[in-house]
């Protein structure tokens, strides 16, 4: 079954209207823990149970950083939405954004609950104009109807929440990264420790979260964790939402559950485009290592089957190539990505973003020398684990993934300084 | 205590610390770009990565703290592979060219990359490029150059608390930069020059005259406000060519003003007097030594009333100056000697303790919770003291102003009580009316009718209430409030402020050594202290000498038209003389105008001597820099006085023997260095209640930032700063518009009988009624007294 938790607005007219939401049972889930005065404790249970791990890349596991929160003690403390959906491929949010905000806010306000937060950040992408006033909407919404505010639902609970049109760089959402441009600072990722746990937007314990994950929370509080970790397998639980795009004929976000093959996904998609043959999938958004296709017929999508196939299901990001795609092309398209999207601030990944593009480029001009292969290699793995942030490893991964499968084609373009995919490609 | 292992070595180090600080302690060097000691950690380089058993990553060194067992590889296989990927991706887009770049010989980038970098670089794409931009007559910059350490962009943020450098753009473009084209115009700025790694960052002033290996280290002292910041005058061929800083956690941490670092442009200068001149039926000729100290002393022993001989000193020279100085007068029989050029109010001074000090360490202003400054400039008069107070007020401390001017601050000022000089006493009976009702003690004499009438705000009740919440507090008195007319009783009140908030009452001086000219009797009503007593005497203050015509004076380091507070009146008394010799470092017209000899003396750093901080910190110093042709050091020529005036005990072989006769005296001994910081707390003497007019147009003067002594005022490149542009008649609007003037326009303004040329700038910063023109430039040197009343005609 499809749409069940995200998109489960979808089917209905103006989805994004309190009224659709709460024709499905919207905010019944705050309003029951609330009313009901369910611990905390026991809600982040249920979020254990359900193995529901973090949608904005990482796959951390989303009840135990929960956990990690000092709930108990005094002061300010933030939920924070990380709305920011940089990922080349990825476009889930902008739709849960677009089609199912009160979920969202809703699912805020219970990770809030349970932190011990009176107030949450949505930090939305600074293009995504139509999904930000949808979201400031329902935020109006919510307020006017007495789901955000003070004493909600008669109980002690104060919470409200607020948008931020973002920065406008891939950068800032990363996590860190984006408390510092909510901050009013340049959006450059922190050092960590000490983590926002301890110490977040303004110095004050935050928990940051993606938009799927926290819109995943009020159904996981409806229908209860096993309900939600059924929908998927153990470790990996619960619906997911992929953004396919590529050479498909019917590109888009597929709410479907963890563990679905991959080729039953790639047949909701319409199949292949043009009757071309699939060449390869990068699985989990652009940072994630490609996967050649064949290989990929036989892999399901969740977490830990992606891995074993030696990628990532990242952001959920599927992105198809056909066999008329040239492998060098494509990755020195990425390598541009990195290079303009690095902050800049650490050594490895400012130079070594920027030296991997220039390779790329020359390669790719038909300048490339027979070292280049090996130091595109090693550049690629200078950088890794060196790094501030995961944007060293995002950058260099990809380069990885590359050379292992298609070496032969960079090897081609070096010799015969041109493609090795047939006519049509460079 | 936690116990690290660095490899294969225990080490002990604190919890908390990080592991370059336990490293760098333990002696085992880390390479760094971007990790200082007084700056945040920013981990961005990854100079520093190490191997620390268990982690799965190579860890920065900077940012990973220490604890209980760990084990860590500075030098493995594994620590040396990331830190040489690090070098090389540096290295990829810096020039290689060290052999033109300023730096070099200098430049952690190429020390390092002798140690970690490969000799055979895999970079074959065209190297970054990044425009060079104008920041100001002080700092030059290489940006292609830049490592992207970010340490000058920090700061600026923490230190100076200015944001006037930041890097914008990402990835490799990321470029350091003012943003929109503009100067740095912090008063610590050239900071960033001693912190670049590498020749981004270059000083304008020095660059290119030298090779760093050419240059002498010598330790020295800054000689331009009372702080005694540590620094090292670097020299070539016994000229010096650099001032950097000097690490001092108890006075300077590492930071010096742009004043240290610059002024010593002014060593250079044209006018520098390099032969003893005698005026003879008013020609000036040249002189042997011998000659000129001959007539000089002859003449003054021509002057038969003693008393009739008047003696200033500059409050920036060497403690055994002004220590021999007013010994030779004392020898001779005059009393008449003082170092106070700007004072105008006397009546106190017998009052004044045995120097007029902080009463706690420099450093010991970073831990205040609270401070209400009087009367201060400080981040311009004392940029280190500024420095210092910041510090405290990012944990929080609340510091307050009463002052006549809204100065800049680098802080957040907790309060501020902007009033003319003529009410800035009422503003302090006010406060002492509040300390009085929160006090629980009895109220000493008088106070209570003094302040009676004034009526008292929730503001000032805040101010007072904080200084006497906090554990420790301070009212300081600044160098602006001791040279106006009530000086006295505003100190006073100060002081019984301070005593009933439980705060330190504290001085901020002027000069470099008013401290030392007070340890050393450099007063004309007071000997100077020997075993911890001093004999009263009755000679004549700064400003009696000039008001009564004396018949004879001397004059030691000092600009008459720029350093005192009356100029025209001390020209006058000059003029009128039978007799004035000079002893300065520098020859004018004006000098030549006013004397009948000139003898040289060495600049500060051109002898070696002593300052003493307003802290009582003792710092001696070596010379650093050659003698101007035959300029002697002061100490030399003031004993060969002492000896053709037959005094006794002047019989010194070295500078050495000078200050230990002094400390002696004092009873310190020679190894110590500190005078120990008795309270400065007066005994309470009900001042006076003056009520001022408040019709009159009153003047502000300031000594400012850049013309404080004669070398400052020298040195050309300070003189193009924004802080420098001080030759102007700044009034707020309100006036403008009562005396219908207009920004820019040109006006007289007259004192009395004086008068000078002076542009209006409009700045609401300065109180009602009020015009600020400062003390020291040249459009002040033709007229009166710094705080008198003044007139603004159109021209
Ligand atoms: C370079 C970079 C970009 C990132 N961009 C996003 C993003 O656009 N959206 C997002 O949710 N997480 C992004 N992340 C991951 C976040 O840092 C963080 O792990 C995530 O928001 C945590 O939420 P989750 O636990 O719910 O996944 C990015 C990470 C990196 C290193
Ligand atoms: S890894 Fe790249 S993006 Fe992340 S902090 Fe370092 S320079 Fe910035
Ligand atoms: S200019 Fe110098 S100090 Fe500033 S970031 Fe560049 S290398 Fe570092
Ligand atoms: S010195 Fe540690 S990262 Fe720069």
């Amino acid at each position: 079954m499809a749409n069940e938790v995200c998109f489960r607005t979808l089917h209905l007219d103006e989805p994004w209207t309190l009224e659709s939401y709460l024709s499905v049972g919207g905010y019944q889930s705050l309003k029951k823990i609330l009313t009901e005065k369910i611990p905390a404790e026991d809600i982040i249970e249920q979020v254990k149970t359900s193995a529901l791990r973090g949608r904005g890349g990482a796959g951390f596991p989303t009840g135990l950083k929960w956990s990690f929160m000092p709930r108990q003690s005094e002061g300010q403390k933030y939920i924070v939405c990380n709305s920011d959906e940089g990922e080349p491929g990825t476009c889930k949010d902008r739709d849960i954004l677009r089609y199912n905000p009160h979920q969202l806010i809703e699912g805020m306000a219970i990770a809030g609950y349970c932190i011990g937060a009176d107030t949450g950040y949505n930090y939305i992408r600074g293009e995504f104009w139509e999904p930000y006033s949808r979201f400031d909407n329902a935020l109006k919404e919510a307020r006017e109807a007495g789901y955000l505010g003070d004493k909600l639902f008669g109980s002690d609970f104060n919470f409200d929440a607020h948008s931020h049109l973002g920065g406008g760089a891939y950068i800032c959402g990363e996590e860190t990264a984006l408390l510092e441009s909510i901050e009013g600072k340049k959006g450059q990722p922190r050092f960590k420790p000490p983590f926002p746990a301890g110490f977040g937007l303004y110095g004050k314990p935050t928990t940051i979260n993606n938009t799927e994950t926290l819109a995943s929370i009020p159904v996981i509080v409806e229908k209860g964790g096993q309900w939600f970790l059924e929908h998927g397998k153990p470790n990996n639980g619960g619906t997911k939402l992929f953004s396919v795009s590529g050479n498909v004929n019917r590109p888009g976000n597929y709410e479907i559950d963890m563990g679905t093959p991959f080729s039953e996904l790639l047949e909701m998609c319409g199949g292949m485009k043009d009757g071309y043959k699939l060449k390869a999938v990068i699985p989990g958004g652009s940072s994630s290592p490609v996967i050649p296709g064949d290989q990929m017929m036989d892999v399901t999508m969740d977490y830990d089957s992606i891995q074993a196939a030696g990628s990532m299901l990242g952001s959920g990001a599927v992105i198809i190539l056909n066999d008329k795609v040239c492998m060098v092309n494509a990755l020195a398209r990425l390598s541009h990505f990195y290079q303009e999207e690095s902050c800049g601030q650490c050594t490895p990944c400012r130079e070594g973003t920027g030296w991997l593009s220039h390779i790329m480029h020359r390669i790719e001009h038909g300048h490339g020398k027979q070292e280049d292969i090996d130091l595109l290699d090693k550049v690629a793995g200078d950088i890794m684990g060196r790094t501030i942030c995961a944007l060293g490893e995002a950058a260099s991964m990809p380069v990885k993934g590359f050379l292992k499968h298609y070496r032969d084609e960079f090897q081609y373009h070096i010799d015969h300084k041109k493609c090795m995919v047939g006519p049509g490609s460079k | 205590m936690v116990t690290i292992e660095i490899n294969g070595q225990q080490v002990e180090a604190e919890q908390g610390q990080m592991l370059i600080e336990a490293a760098d302690k333990a002696g085992i060097a880390i390479p760094r770009f971007c990790y200082h000691k007084n700056l945040s950690i920013s981990a961005s380089c990854r100079m520093c990565l190490v191997e620390v058993e268990k982690a799965p990553k190579p860890m920065p060194a900077c940012a990973t703290p220490v604890a209980d067992g760990m084990v860590v590889n500075t030098k493995s296989t594994y620590a040396l592979a990331a830190q040489k990927s690090v070098m090389e991706f540096l290295l990829i887009n810096h020039p290689l060219d060290c052999p033109v770049c300023d730096q070099g010989g200098e430049c952690d980038l190429q020390e390092f990359s002798i140690g970690y970098g490969s000799d055979k670089s895999q970079y074959a794409e065209i190297k970054r490029v990044v425009k060079d931009k104008d920041i100001g007559p002080l700092i030059a910059t290489e940006l292609t150059r830049c490592i992207h350490c970010t340490r000058c962009v920090r700061f600026g943020q923490e230190i100076a608390g200015m944001r006037e450098l930041g890097a914008t753009g990402r990835g490799d473009w990321m470029e350091i930069g003012t943003y929109i084209e503009k100067s740095i115009d912090s008063e610590l700025s050239g900071n960033i020059i001693d912190l670049c790694p590498v020749g981004a960052l270059t000083s304008k002033v020095s660059r290119f005259t030298y090779r760093v290996w050419e240059l002498a280290n010598n330790d020295s002292i800054s000689a331009h406000d009372c702080i005694g910041s540590n620094c090292n005058a670097q020299t070539k061929n016994g000229e010096i060519k650099r001032v950097i800083s000097r690490q001092n956690d108890s006075i300077n941490d590492a930071w010096i003003s742009d004043r240290d670092r610059y002024s010593f442009e002014g060593l250079q200068s044209d006018d520098r007097l390099t032969k003893p001149m005698i005026k003879k039926d008013g020609a000036w000729t040249e002189a042997s030594w011998d000659d000129a100290l001959q007539f000089a002393v002859n003449s003054l022993k021509d002057i038969k009333d003693k008393s009739q001989i008047g003696t200033v000193c500059s409050p920036s020279v060497t403690t055994e100056e002004m220590y021999l100085l007013q010994k030779v007068m004392r020898g001779i029989g005059s009393n008449n000697i003082d170092h106070r050029l700007r004072q105008s109010d006397f009546r106190g001074q017998d009052q004044d303790p045995l120097f007029p000090g902080l009463g706690m360490s420099v450093a010991d202003v970073a831990a205040q919770q609270a401070a209400i400054l009087i009367g201060s400039n400080v981040r311009k008069e004392q940029p280190i003291m500024g420095h210092q107070l910041r510090q405290a007020s990012l944990k929080g401390a609340k510091i307050s102003f009463v002052n006549p001017v809204s100065f800049d601050a680098n802080f957040n000022v907790a309060h501020e009580f902007t009033i003319a000089p003529s009410q800035m006493f009422k503003e302090l009976k006010v406060l002492a009316k509040v300390a009085l009702e929160n006090s629980s003690a009895g109220a000493p004499e008088g106070l209570a009718a003094l302040v009676s009438s004034v009526k008292v705000t929730d503001e000032h009740k805040q101010c007072i209430a904080e200084l006497s919440d906090a554990d420790n507090s301070m009212v300081i008195l600044g160098t602006i409030v001791q040279a106006m007319p009530n000086y006295s009783a505003m100190r006073i009140l100060a002081s019984y402020i301070a005593d009933a908030s439980n705060s330190t009452l504290s001085y901020l001086t002027p000069g470099a050594n008013t401290s030392g000219a007070y340890l050393s009797g450099l007063l004309p009503n007071r000997t100077q202290v020997a075993q911890g007593e001093f004999a009263n005497t009755d000679g004549l203050d700064t400003q009696a000498m000039f008001a009564q015509k004396l018949k004879a004076y001397i004059l030691y380091g000092i600009e008459v038209e720029r350093d005192l507070d009356n100029p025209v009146q001390a020209s006058q008394a000059l003029d009128n003389a039978d007799f004035v010799v000079s002893l300065s470092a520098f020859v004018t017209d004006a000098i030549k105008a006013g004397s009948d000899v000139i003898l040289p003396i060495s600049t500060i750093t051109e002898s070696s001597g002593t300052l003493i901080n307003v802290a009582g910190i003792w710092q001696s110093f070596n010379a650093v820099s050659k003698a101007k042709g035959l300029s002697k050091p002061g100490w030399k020529v003031l004993r060969v006085m002492g000896n053709l005036f037959n005094i006794d005990g002047f019989d010194y072989q070295s500078s050495e023997d000078v200050i230990n006769e002094l400390k002696s005296a004092l009873a310190l001994e020679n190894s110590q260095s500190e005078t120990s910081r008795a309270t400065n707390q007066l005994v309470w003497d009900c001042p006076e209640n003056i009520s001022a007019q408040t019709t009159d147009i009153q003047r502000i003067a300031e000594l400012s930032i850049y013309n404080v002594d004669a070398v400052t005022r020298r040195a050309t490149a300070l003189q193009k700063t924004q802080d420098a542009q001080v030759d102007v008649a700044k009034i707020n609007s309100a006036l403008a518009k009562k005396l219908k003037l207009e920004d820019a326009q040109a006006v007289t303004a007259k004192q009395a009988d004086n008068t000078a040329q002076v542009t209006i700038s409009i700045d609401n910063k300065i109180t009602d009624n009020c015009v600020y023109l400062s003390a020291g430039n040249v459009a002040a040197s033709s007229l009166g007294g710094g705080f008198d009343t003044i007139e603004l005609i159109p021209a």
